[in-house]
């Protein structure tokens, strides 16, 4: 009943592990683009302009609340349509960047509502410029709380990376499908996917636990402070 | 606009059959991800240990992986293994085992939650084991584990859409067989994206709301 | 140096300031007593622009904090003006507000260097004297979590000093902390008002210590100035029956 054979298994590994890269590639790239826009609609929502705020949040909320698989059909098909032909790397890319930009907006903004008013009068009472203010001390306390967040979606976007199939991201699910209509075996490929995510994702999670215990010891903040 | 009001006319029912199969999708796979995260949960608390490694196990293999992969593992594999799963069948459990591993630590965290006081008030009142859980921790832990449900539930209603991609004919892939014989991009997957908004926004969001404010009345915590 | 023109302070339907009118001169050292509620903390966070007024003027140094004159009329300040008034007037918190990521030193070279655009040599150099006089030289390099209370408070002291303010605020300064280090505290705010140089307002519930270093105690009651007067008229023979009833209170309980 479970004929697993070690030597198929064997032969498609490396084209798999070759798929993982791009895999790899198109997490860090779609990461870096939530990172920069879910900054943007985090801020964007506290410039205390009201009309602003409420269509960003509505924005983030729709992003949020709708299928990442759906929407990358959506930019993918819906630019032809306008005369605009994204490849599909493209399309992916802004899909994915911008689900999990409006996911790390609300991790932002966890972290800038978590740190204490008192430090925003203190800045003030010491007449520092916004700009300071944001960048020399809100930020870098907002920012150890939200690591276990961003970590998580680190690891999330690179577990969503196999919706980017469905446009023929030659990834690691579009590689395992490849292979398993070539050789009629699913068993195989399918599982060993499974196991290259693991692999993969396991040790991030561990990585990111130790990143958040190393940030925090690093700007001599202990695991929680007064004031 | 004109344009698009014939276009829903014309594909208006197809969207709404293919709405119908998410929300059974939704609803069966919440159902087993409820119960999937309540007994890892619990599981996870244990003080055996082989419980314990059982339940870290589970949740971290599918927490692990991706959704996807593990839908197309259930659907294409387990067949190979001798277990054969219809369509349907297949899409429900995998979304909703996927959800139990991310709910299993939603009920955890929420049992860890309660004051540490309430399980020594029980056991000074000299409650069973079964009789603080059930009596004392967990109607408390319940009322902490309902937002982070409300979360994880938009995020299953989202997992669902993925069901298509083994071809049950829920929202999404009607979706794409419009868009295929249409090419109507814009109109078929748009409309797909505000039914999931409205779906997630305007039923699930607000009867979770509804349930926390029933809960936190039931224990007098309004 | 100070001086409240009718001010007023609302918060939707509650009136927190009544038309207070109170002048500070200079180096002049005032104390604000009174039951919680009746507006004394909101007098200090309107003077360092963290509550804006709704009616009446602050005048500091003659300027007006919150507002410009344009011809003949005062209109509300922009911010070039508010950072630019903001720049006389220190701040000390109830809760100490230090930064928990940067040392003690850091916390005060912060502002110096980036407000005030002063080299870091020089910079450091004001910071490790400020903190030498709080009697802190040997925590310079530690980070607020690893100070007491009475020490954060004092970091406070010395960060707000390092930009050398005309007018220094003390909001109950003692209240967040342990009874035995507030002694430690008290005595840094002394050793300041025995310089006389600084223009100081403070909000505190130690009635021994505002009677000891005041000029003037003002008691307060629903959001206005009830009775003041020297330390000695005001705490030994209170003419208001509010005044009395209050300082009964608090120094039965005290």
């Amino acid at each position: 009943m479970f004929d697993w054979k070690w030597d198929f298994a064997f032969e498609i590994l490396p084209r798999l592990l070759w798929a993982t890269l791009n895999t790899l590639l198109a997490a860090g790239i779609g990461y870096g683009i939530a990172l920069v826009v879910g900054l943007v609609f985090a801020l964007a929502q506290r410039t205390g302009n009201r009309p602003l705020t409420i269509m960003v949040r509505e924005c983030v909320e729709f992003i949020r609340s709708t299928p990442l698989v759906l929407q990358i059909f959506f930019v993918f098909y819906v630019g032809p349509q306008i005369g605009i032909v994204l490849s599909p790397w493209t399309a992916g890319m802004i899909a994915i960047g911008l689900h999990y930009a409006s996911y790390l907006s609300e991790v932002y903004r966890g972290g800038l509502d978590n740190v204490p008013k008192g430090q925003w009068e203190a800045c003030k009472a010491l007449n520092l410029s916004p700009t300071d203010t944001y960048f020399r001390i809100i930020i870098p306390q907002a920012l150890p709380p939200s690591i276990p967040g961003m970590g998580n979606y680190l690891v999330g976007i690179f577990k969503d990376t196999p919706m980017l199939s469905v446009i023929a991201v030659a990834e690691l699910m579009h590689a395992a499908i490849a292979v398993g209509s070539e050789h009629y075996r699913y068993l195989e490929p399918y599982t060993l996917v499974g196991v290259i995510f693991l692999a993969i994702s396991l040790p991030t999670a561990f990585g990111v636990r130790w990143f958040e215990r190393w940030v925090r010891q690093s700007l001599g903040m202990g695991k929680q402070h007064e004031n | 606009m004109q344009h698009y009001l014939a276009f829903l006319s014309e594909y208006g029912p197809r969207f709404f059959e293919g709405a119908i199969v998410t929300a059974q999708q939704t609803v069966l796979a919440a159902v087993l991800a409820i119960s999937i995260a309540l007994i890892m949960g619990l599981m996870r608390l244990s003080d055996q240990f082989f419980v314990r490694w059982a339940a870290t196990g589970y949740i971290e293999v599918f927490r692990g992986t991706s959704l996807l992969v593990q839908l197309f593992w259930i659907f294409f594999v387990l067949p190979l293994l001798g277990i054969t799963l219809e369509k349907f069948t297949a899409g429900f459990i995998a979304v909703g085992m996927n959800l139990g591993a991310y709910g299993a630590e939603v009920v955890r965290g929420a049992i860890l939650s309660v004051p540490r006081g309430q399980y020594e008030a029980a056991l000074a009142l000299n409650m069973s084991p079964t009789q603080r859980m059930v009596r004392i921790i967990l109607p408390q832990a319940f009322l902490a584990m309902l937002p982070p449900w409300g979360n994880l539930l938009i995020e299953l209603l989202k997992g669902t859409a993925l069901v298509a991609l083994i071809s049950v004919t829920d929202l999404m892939f009607h979706a794409k067989q419009i868009n295929g014989s249409t090419f109507l991009s814009a109109e078929a997957f748009g409309t797909a994206l505000i039914i999931y908004y409205l779906m997630a926004r305007l039923v699930i969001s607000p009867a979770m709301r509804a349930m926390e404010d029933f809960m936190a009345r039931k224990m007098g915590r309004t | 140096m100070v001086r409240f023109a009718n001010v007023t302070k609302r918060y939707g339907p509650l009136t927190v300031l009544d038309a207070l009118n109170l002048d500070v001169n200079q180096n002049e050292i005032v104390s604000i007593i009174g039951p919680s509620g009746s507006g004394k903390t909101t007098v200090l966070r309107m003077l360092m622009t963290l509550e804006e007024i709704d009616d009446g003027v602050i005048y500091v140094d003659g300027t007006p904090l919150t507002h410009m004159e344009r011809g003949d009329e005062l209109v509300r300040a922009n911010n070039a003006h508010l950072r630019q008034m903001r720049s006389n007037v220190g701040m000390v918190f109830q809760h100490f507000n230090l930064f928990p990521h940067m040392t003690a030193l850091q916390n005060c070279m912060e502002a110096p260097v980036r407000v005030l655009r002063l080299s870091k040599e020089e910079a450091r150099h004001r910071a490790s004297e400020l903190l030498e006089m709080v009697g802190l030289a040997d925590k310079i390099d530690q980070h607020p979590s690893r100070l007491s209370g009475g020490q954060q408070q004092r970091v406070a002291i010395a960060r707000a000093l390092a930009m050398r303010p005309k007018v220094m605020l003390f909001d109950e300064v003692t209240s967040a902390l342990d009874p035995e280090v507030i002694g430690e505290v008290l005595n840094v705010i002394r050793q300041l008002a025995g310089e006389h140089s600084l223009t100081m307002l403070m909000v505190t519930h130690q009635m021994g210590f505002a009677r000891e270093i005041s000029d003037r105690v003002c008691f307060f009651y629903a959001g206005n100035i009830a009775e003041q007067g020297s330390p000695d008229q005001l705490f030994g023979n209170p003419e208001n029956e509010r005044t009395r009833q209050f300082l009964s209170a608090v120094l039965d309980a005290g």
